[in-house]
């Protein structure tokens, strides 16, 4: 438990060569956008972001789901190492999507469903992590941390249908959405870095959560040391 | 004779805190069981357990004949709980507490039973007021009052002396002694050993979240309890 | 008149017994509506100044102080009255008795919605008193049912977490707010667009979300109660 298995060290190499390997498609082998220039590129690594993010969000939804069916610490895990994971990569998501709309839209921030939805994702894990530091006993802390991920999970994509359905009765002078300002058709070259970009940081996540369950694991471990040393 | 409570094995853990680790415990219909034992052995964990508020880890639990975690509801209408809280409303009269709790448990013909039930207790007087108003003796003996209200078999009482002065302790003993435990089963915790000596018929001692030790009343041949629960704990000192 | 199994009657017992001692003890005390009122037209008072309520801009933004005003008194009566049950150790009391928790919960959740409703019907009237809006409208009073509703279902739930919680008092809004925006979004949308007389087909899709929301959210609260109360 203490060495990192081989798998895994496969994937932190494998990770990184495949960063590089995106970063690189980005830069030489996407071409310019011919509108927008430079400021584009950084599209391929903000969707990207996006979806590992989503991906967390979704993970940490089904955790609870399981750990209250099954009541196993593993779940509590593996819920805790998605909210956090998912945390960071909206960040980047959005301060991404900010850098990109400002020379475009002429604005940082805008009130768009998705970067909407994106930060009240942000703030409800921000509750989640509040919640859990308030809770000593870690069963109750496991317990009210899945209901309040079920919650979540629930209550996001009505977020997201009602912010759109405000848009759409409602249109905004900024674009929103895809047809908006700053849409673009993509070339081949610019879909496949993307799809790239996306199976690269696919692969980051996995890297990460691996990481993150076995320093859960790692932590609870000592724990249970410490308890037994104490008696 | 089956016995009213039967643990067997019963393990709980907090997260990875273990504080009952693996503990038997019988206790015969009709008896007074004090549980007593030094602060964190687990006392007040192993009666909410019994008290069906909290799951068992492991080990098998029985209480009035039923099953728990699984048959929680019926054991509950048997059981009747007097906490170091009151577990009233101070916004409700001492009536519409017993009210509640009455509905709350589907007692038939609820309004002579309060009736009987603040006679009892000894709050017929006050019944109209406020439970806010009251004193804390006062709040304690309705608390074995809405315990009672359901005429349960098995009592469990939490350090109901806590926070009591002489009087009112001294009251709180004469009603649960005349209300509480006639023809019932009680398991009492408490810190008071003089107080728990003179009413309990067995003591178990509760130590490091197992019993320790347990003798019946007319066995302590001559000891006083206090003599006996130091020699318990000094033995499982010296064992460990 | 049909006949109930023992069951869902014995459950009905166990809802009205909790919310009529929560509404005799309220009707006594009144600590927890006057305090929620006094908050709601502090509120109201404070938005006057910060968004110079005149007469233009009133009609378009009348409907999110209204919900604003309802959403921030709302935390204030779920507080105090989850943290009732928790300081004498009632919610124990309320444990130990052989009934359903899902009963406990309806019980809790329909004194707050009584105590909701009553402070919104009070606030109304002054409120069109105040800045001379008529807010008298049958159907603005079932968007306000509606909203109330979902608003409570799941502050209900949240505040039984956040008052077993460390930092109770402060606890509940953060976790409240984020997965209650949908309800706030698509209230405010329908009250306004009531006042504003809008067409019906314009403000149907808010009043559906609400009721989507209402009914996800009540069935959600009245499966995992059971988690947050049990030990």
């Amino acid at each position: 438990m203490t060495e990192q298995p081989v798998a895994l060290k496969v994937l932190n190499g494998l990770s990184a060569l495949l960063v590089a390997a995106a970063l690189w498609m980005v830069v030489f082998y996407a071409p310019l956008e011919a509108v927008m220039g430079l400021v584009q590129k950084v599209f391929y690594f903000h969707v990207a972001n996006a979806w590992v993010g989503m991906l967390g969000f979704i993970a940490a939804a089904f955790a609870g789901i399981a750990y209250l069916a099954t009541k196993d610490v593993k779940w509590d895990i593996v819920g805790v190492a998605a909210v956090e994971i998912s945390l960071v990569f909206f960040f980047i998501a959005i301060a991404t999507g900010s850098i990109w709309a400002y020379p475009v839209w002429n604005t940082w921030w805008t009130w768009d469903p998705r970067l909407t939805t994106a930060a009240v994702l942000e703030m409800i894990y921000l509750a989640y992590l509040l919640l859990r530091q308030g809770i000593e006993d870690p069963d109750r802390r496991a317990r009210f941390g899945a209901v309040y991920t079920l919650l979540g999970g629930l209550s996001v994509p009505l977020t997201f249908m009602s912010i759109r359905l405000f848009r759409t009765i409602h249109p905004v002078v900024v674009g929103g959405g895809n047809g908006g300002e700053g849409g673009f058709s993509m070339t081949p070259a610019m879909l496949n870095t993307m799809f790239f970009s996306i199976f690269v940081f696919s692969v980051v996540f996995i890297t990460l959560f691996w990481h993150r369950v076995r320093l859960g694991r790692l932590a609870q471990r000592v724990e249970e040391l410490k308890l037994k040393a104490m008696d | 004779m089956t016995p009213m409570i039967a643990v067997r094995k019963l393990v709980k853990r907090f997260g990875l805190k273990t504080v009952l680790r693996g503990l038997d415990f019988e206790v015969q219909a009709g008896e007074f069981v004090a549980l007593v034992g030094p602060n964190g052995a687990g006392k007040t964990t192993f009666l909410r357990i019994l008290a069906s508020l909290s799951r068992p880890t492991m080990g098998k639990v029985r209480v009035a004949g039923y099953e728990l975690p699984a048959q929680a509801a019926a054991v509950r209408r048997r059981l009747g709980v007097v906490s170091h809280q009151p577990l009233l409303y101070g916004d409700l009269t001492a009536e519409e507490n017993l009210r509640f709790y009455g509905r709350m448990y589907g007692i038939p013909a609820l309004d002579a039973r309060i009736d009987e039930v603040l006679e009892l207790v000894g709050l017929a007087a006050r019944r109209r007021d406020l439970v806010r108003t009251f004193s804390r003796g006062m709040q304690q003996r309705l608390a074995i009052g809405r315990a009672v209200l359901h005429d349960p078999e098995v009592m469990l009482f939490d350090e109901p002396y806590t926070g009591l002065d002489q009087d009112a302790a001294a009251m709180l003993d004469e009603v649960l002694h005349t209300v509480a435990a006639r023809g019932r089963t009680v398991v009492m915790t408490s810190h008071d050993l003089a107080r728990v000596e003179a009413l309990a018929t067995r003591f178990a001692v509760l130590s490091h979240g197992v019993i320790a030790a347990s003798v019946r009343r007319d066995n302590l041949a001559g000891e006083n309890l206090l003599d006996f629960y130091r020699r318990t704990l000094q033995e499982g000192q010296a064992s460990a | 008149m049909k006949k109930w199994s023992r069951p869902v009657k014995d459950f009905l017992r166990a809802t009205r017994a909790v919310a009529w001692k929560d509404l005799a003890a309220e009707l006594r005390s009144r600590e927890l509506l006057s305090a929620m009122l006094v908050f709601a037209l502090l509120v109201i008072l404070i938005f006057n100044f910060a968004l110079e309520l005149d007469v233009k801009t009133r009609r378009s933004v009348t409907s999110g102080v209204l919900w604003a005003t309802f959403i921030f008194a709302g935390t204030l009566g779920l507080n105090r009255s989850m943290a009732v049950e928790k300081d004498r150790g009632c919610l124990d009391g309320l444990l130990l008795a052989p009934v359903d928790r899902a009963a406990i919960y309806f019980g809790k959740a329909i004194s707050n919605l009584v105590f909701m409703l009553i402070v919104e019907m009070i606030v109304l009237p002054i409120y069109s008193v105040l800045y001379n809006v008529s807010l008298f409208e049958p159907r603005l009073l079932g968007v306000i049912l509606l909203g109330s509703v979902g608003y409570t279902a799941v502050g209900t739930l949240l505040a039984a977490m956040s008052v077993q919680t460390r930092t109770r008092d402060v606890l509940l809004p953060i976790l409240l707010f984020p997965v209650v925006i949908p309800v706030a979004i698509a209230a405010v949308k329908a009250s306004g667009g009531i006042l504003q007389a809008w067409p019906m087909e314009d403000i149907m899709p808010w009043i559906n979300l609400l009721l989507v929301y209402d009914v996800i959210f009540i069935s959600v609260a009245f499966m995992v109660f059971d988690y947050v109360v049990e030990e």
